[in-house]
């Protein structure tokens, strides 16, 4: 890997948080890195801290000690360059699907562009995630996964370089999520963006990713192995449903997590 | 003209009395299944009518009859009656101007409303951007926290020799304790609504780098406008209390100032009728900023 590729650089992070009952030792030891156009997905058990390292690169928490880059200039707060979906959507209540896209659009693009090219980009991201019927809508007049598309569609309409996503899918039911994953699939091969997921379901990761960056338990929690996922693209979930290196590097990943990393509720009891 | 009232009031519980009767046996007479469910059919929508209208006119009613009973006790107590008569005589004519101390009531409530009014808004215009500012700054928290928690306590009527003092006139005065007893819950509301916007909006804003102005317009000032307006509906609530009060002590022109008038005149029928006039204003007010509150306020999104 040259150092061009290198897109995202985390190099020796801790993190410690200090709160009222004493400091908390989160992450240790962190290493990785991210090229350009590659999709990581971050999985481990609950508690392993893997959506404070998303919050890490997305800039919203300082690190204790240690190094971040992206295209080689330190993470030093959150930039509409590295965009989030989060967990919740998080999308504002009192404006409609296009407003809480336009928001975005007008911070990052509002300087270089008039009125009608920032429209066009927000019609052009709502029509990216298929809801261009619902633009006038709030977010409470949308189901839970149009809510999510609008807030994937929010994050890249800023065109960011690295699309950070939290658990994006975790709140949704399964046929909506499958859904939305196939179309996150479409969207990333479309805009060859970069994306580090936070996850905790394995078929999400394996269907989606190029590698697999598993967690180790906290506290103290570090990168415990990393898998190189070789599947073609454009990936098929039910072609890939009965494709044996599907099934192995599936496997490999439970393996990890249930056998290597058991569930820390199990190891208290 | 007691009597005219016992009989009124006798005849009222009539119809009551009749159904709860006629009920049970009507239910006993067609135990047969056919009757039954046409009651069923028609009672939720008639049910949920009567069971609006006629607990609070049974109140009223009831009310009415207190009163009537401690007038016909008491000798120098004026009747429901003749209070209504008077009430009839005094609303034929609200806005009649005799001299600086004998106006309608009309203009007397006018009066005390403008005063209110002004007090309120002022109140308004430094409550709410205190109110702001300390719930985004814990060192301004830290400031005028115990400040506001010492002086909220006291009686807005206890600031008003102050009033007088600086603004040596009563009027200038009644309004200062109005200010004093609006701006408390104003700040307060704003300032925990600040503190309350919800950490992801937050963090929205922090990943988007939204400008200072954009997230007090965009995320903050919508997120707060609920719990700014529970403020302006406590604050008015107290306001309308407090004019009554401070203009009995002032003078002039107002509502407040027109009950002490009429207690030195002795007519205790005006009293009576400024007491039901100072309550249905209150709740007018108090009704239409509950509208505005509806009308404000978002639901939180969930999943």
């Amino acid at each position: 890997m040259d150092a061009m590729n290198k897109f995202i650089e985390i190099n020796d992070v801790e993190m410690v948080f200090h709160t009222k009952k004493g400091s908390f030792h989160a992450l240790r030891d962190i290493n990785l890195s991210v090229q350009k156009g590659e999709f990581v997905t971050l999985i481990g058990h609950s508690g392993c801290g893997k959506s404070t390292l998303l919050n890490l690169i997305a800039g919203l928490l300082k690190p204790s000690d240690g190094l971040l880059l992206c295209a080689n200039r330190e993470i030093a707060g959150p930039s509409p360059e590295r965009s989030v979906v989060f967990q919740n959507h998080s999308l504002l209540p009192w404006l409609t699907c296009y407003e809480n896209i336009y928001l975005g659009v007008e911070r990052v693009f509002g300087a270089t562009e008039n009125r009608t090219q920032l429209r066009d980009r927000t019609r052009a991201a709502l029509a990216l995630v298929g809801l261009t019927a619902a633009e006038s809508k709030r977010p409470n007049e949308i189901s839970g996964g149009m809510k999510q598309r609008v807030g994937i569609a929010r994050a890249l309409a800023m065109e960011p370089k690295v699309l950070l996503m939290d658990e994006p899918f975790g709140a949704l039911d399964a046929l909506t999520r499958a859904h939305l994953q196939d179309e996150l699939l479409k969207i990333v091969a479309k805009t060859e963006s970069t994306v580090v997921m936070v996850t905790h379901d394995v078929d999400e990761a394996v269907l989606l990713s190029d590698r697999i960056v598993m967690m180790t338990n906290g506290p103290a929690a570090t990168i415990g192995e990393i898998l190189q996922v070789k599947l073609a693209r454009p990936r098929e979930r039910v072609a890939l449903a009965q494709d044996a290196d599907y099934s192995e590097y599936r496997t490999a990943v439970l393996e990890f997590l249930y056998r290597k990393q058991a569930h820390p509720a199990k190891e208290a009891a | 003209m007691s009597a005219v009232m016992e009989t009124t009031m006798n005849e009222k519980p009539k119809p009551g009395v009749a159904a709860a009767t006629a009920a049970p046996v009507n239910a006993a007479q067609a135990s047969v299944v056919k009757v039954k469910p046409k009651q069923v059919k028609k009672s939720p929508l008639l049910d949920g009518l009567l069971m609006k209208v006629v607990p609070p006119l049974t109140g009223l009613a009831f009310l009415v009859l207190v009163w009537q009973i401690i007038a016909a006790k008491t000798g120098n107590f004026p009747t429901p009656l003749a209070t209504l008569q008077e009430a009839i005589k005094l609303f034929s004519d609200p806005f009649y101007r005799t001299g600086p101390n004998d106006q309608g009531i009309g203009w007397n409530v006018l009066a005390s409303l403008q005063r209110v009014a002004i007090g309120f808004g002022l109140a308004a215009l430094v409550g709410i951007p205190l109110g702001f500012l300390i719930g985004r700054s814990r060192f301004l928290s830290g400031m005028f926290g115990p400040i506001i928690s010492l002086l909220k306590p006291v009686s807005p009527l206890a600031w008003l020799p102050i009033g007088l003092l600086v603004f040596k006139s009563a009027n200038p005065a009644a309004i200062w304790s109005i200010f004093i007893c609006s701006i408390w819950p104003m700040v307060i509301n704003t300032a925990v609504g600040v503190q309350r916007v919800p950490q992801d909006y937050m963090n929205v804003a922090r990943v988007l780098n939204l400008s200072e102005w954009k997230i007090l317009t965009k995320i903050l000032f919508p997120s707060v406008l609920p719990y700014m307006l529970t403020g302006v509906r406590l604050a008015i609530g107290t306001a309308w209390l407090v004019i009554v009060a401070a203009e009995m002590l002032t003078g002039g022109v107002g509502i407040g100032f027109w009950v002490w008038d009429e207690w030195n005149n002795l007519n205790v029928p005006h009293i009576i009728i400024a007491i039901v006039v100072i309550g249905v204003v209150g709740l007018i007010l108090e009704q239409l900023l509950v509208a505005l509150a509806k009308a404000f306020t978002y639901e939180q999104v969930g999943n």
